[in-house]
């Protein structure tokens, strides 16, 4: 994925798996089921309200917590092109680059973009624009290493292409 | 001269370098891959898109199915299936089913499967325990898992470090939980985020490897990606009692090593703490906690399932009686913990007591079962996370706190610490 556009979800500090992805659903491994319970205990009507190429803008240390990788599945499999955040906890940010789910640290765009403003990001430069308030935003670029993998679409098929 | 850490060094041996830097990123041998039964069944769907079959190691890969088990609904049954038929197919040496399994971050300690100067990646967060026995040891997703368990390495990006130097004795209550909690009630939930924690100084001689292993487990609630002590004649007698006469290598940061920031905790001045919801540094201490009424009290989990934290709640309830109204669960974390603690005479304390005893498992902690909170209810729980809807409705309450706490609060049926019961 080159480019991303849609409408910002906001959350705040500290968003964590359980709420991502709450234990109760963690029985099973199927990406569509666990994507109807998404966001479930932070945002109940998250999962009504979100449409493909949507995105997560949140502040700091998102997706503490448990390693469950059901987590950035649950976010990937509602559709959701991409996380902005201030900060991500390091699991989540492994596993979200391991499954081709862009993610993006800018304290700067996390800051100033707000829920429902239409957004669009352009990976290959990190370009985020707020289309909603004109406001343009420069994301931490990822090291060569990590954007093969991303560009790989996933570790698995870096690991792949690499023998 | 080189400046590493004891992390470094340890990335570094297993990267075939002489010297690493923060911020670097390697390629590293892995000793030992971990999974459980919620996140191994995805390891395993990512292997199947491998070009090649099979796994790197069978004697260097650890399932453990412990948070859903025994098996708690079909789904779950499923899991397991799946994880026991991969362990079967691949020949896998320690595969841990009921019966011999135990919560994982006890079981493989006890079990000599995690040494110092090993590198080791799990597939759950709290991987991080095995620091205590001076191991390289993170938690990592579940493709990461995968990668691991078929190529045998991982990728690493080199962690700068924070140095905490214990100096002091705890006194008769504090213990490592206390410990744990004053620090992320200090340093905040994402205080280490992508650093060691690195814990060091005279005053580790007063924590038992117990209480170790409480504190390393829980460095991921302060963001860190790894916690690690020095090894010193407890953490050796330790391993010459589990190690299986394994050997091992111990790695010692340089004199100069460099760390971003250092904290000096002295244990003689700490006191009971309680992490208060819903995020693991919101922590108290009962100079400034009121009444809080509460309607469980869990004892157990990956951060106080073992036997130190089992004799400790056993002191406090030894003689007494759970409050009329708490559901007090004893889970011990391993078989030969349960074992231990039915021949100390343990269990029949807690069962004399009104509490009840289950077979090793997660459930609780992660509002699996065998303990989840209805709304409103409230817990103290010796486990590790107090997040929203964590054990159970999203407007339950989790106080994370000791063994100590926790048993004292299941008698008077508020949070409460042992010097309210008279002890």
């Amino acid at each position: 994925m080159k480019a991303a556009k849609g409408t910002v979800f906001k959350y705040g500090d500290n968003v964590d798996t359980d709420v991502i992805i709450p234990a109760r659903y963690l029985n099973t491994t199927d990406h569509a089921e666990l994507a109807k319970h998404c966001m479930e205990d932070i945002d109940k009507d998250f999962t009504s309200k979100v449409k493909t190429g949507d995105i997560i803008v949140a502040d700091k240390n998102f997706g503490c917590g448990s390693s469950r990788e059901h987590a950035p599945i649950a976010i990937k499999a509602s559709g959701v092109s991409c996380v902005i955040a201030k900060s991500f906890a390091r699991i989540f940010y492994r596993n979200s680059i391991n499954i081709g789910l862009p993610i993006i640290e800018c304290e700067e765009a996390a800051e100033n973009i707000k829920a429902g403003d239409t957004v669009s990001i352009d990976f290959d430069t990190g370009l985020i624009t707020d289309e909603t308030s004109g406001r343009t935003f420069t994301g931490q670029a990822f090291p060569p290493f990590m954007q093969k993998i991303i560009d790989s679409e996933g570790l698995i098929n870096y690991i792949n292409n690499k023998e | 001269m080189s400046k590493m850490t004891m992390t470094q060094k340890i990335l570094a041996a297993h990267a075939g370098l002489s010297e690493v830097r923060p911020g670097q990123l390697i390629e590293a041998d892995l000793d030992l891959v971990l999974g459980n039964d919620i996140t191994s069944p995805v390891a395993i769907k990512e292997m199947e898109k491998f070009n090649k079959e099979g796994v790197f190691n069978k004697d260097k890969i650890a399932l453990v199915p412990d948070h859903f088990v025994p098996n708690k609904d079909i789904k779950s049954a499923e899991n397991c299936k799946c994880v026991r038929e991969f362990a079967r197919r691949n020949s896998i040496t320690n595969y841990f089913e009921v019966g011999k399994m135990g919560i994982e971050h006890a079981l493989l300690p006890e079990s000599g499967l995690t040494l110092p100067g090993d590198l080791i990646i799990g597939a759950d967060s709290h991987t991080c325990t095995y620091g205590a026995l001076g191991a390289f040891s993170t938690g990592i997703g579940s493709t990461d898992m995968a990668a691991g368990m078929a190529t045998g390495k991982g990728w690493f990006k080199v962690p700068s470090a924070i140095k905490f130097n214990i100096v002091g004795k705890p006194s008769k209550w504090v213990s490592g939980k206390d410990v744990i909690l004053h620090i992320i009630g200090m340093i905040g939930v994402d205080g280490a985020l992508y650093k060691s924690m690195e814990f060091v100084g005279e005053g580790i001689k007063n924590l038992s490897m117990d209480d170790r292993f409480t504190i390393a487990n829980m460095a991921i609630e302060a963001g860190g990606k790894n916690g690690i002590f020095p090894v010193d004649e407890i953490a050796v007698n330790y391993l010459n009692e589990h190690a299986n006469g394994k050997s091992y290598t111990v790695y010692e940061a340089d004199p100069d090593a460099e760390y971003d920031e250092e904290y000096t905790i002295d244990l003689g001045q700490l006191k009971p703490t309680v992490s208060f919801p819903h995020l693991p540094e919101n922590t108290h201490t009962f100079d400034e906690i009121d009444d809080i009424k509460i309607d469980q009290v869990v004892i157990g989990s990956c951060t106080n399932g073992r036997i130190d934290d089992l004799r400790c709640a056993a002191e406090v309830l030894s003689g007494k009686h759970v409050a009329e109204e708490i559901r007090c669960i004893v889970i011990p974390a391993t078989q030969k913990i349960y074992m231990q603690a039915m021949k100390e005479g343990l269990l029949e304390t807690f069962i004399n007591a009104g509490a009840i005893v289950s077979t090793p498992t997660c459930g609780p902690c992660l509002g699996g079962y065998m303990g989840v909170l209805a709304s409103g209810e409230r817990c103290v729980s010796t486990t590790n996370r107090n997040f929203v809807g964590r054990m159970g409705a999203i407007d339950s309450e989790i106080y994370l706190a000791s063994p100590a706490v926790a048993a004292a609060s299941a008698v008077t049926g508020k949070v409460s610490q042992p010097s309210e019961i008279g002890l």
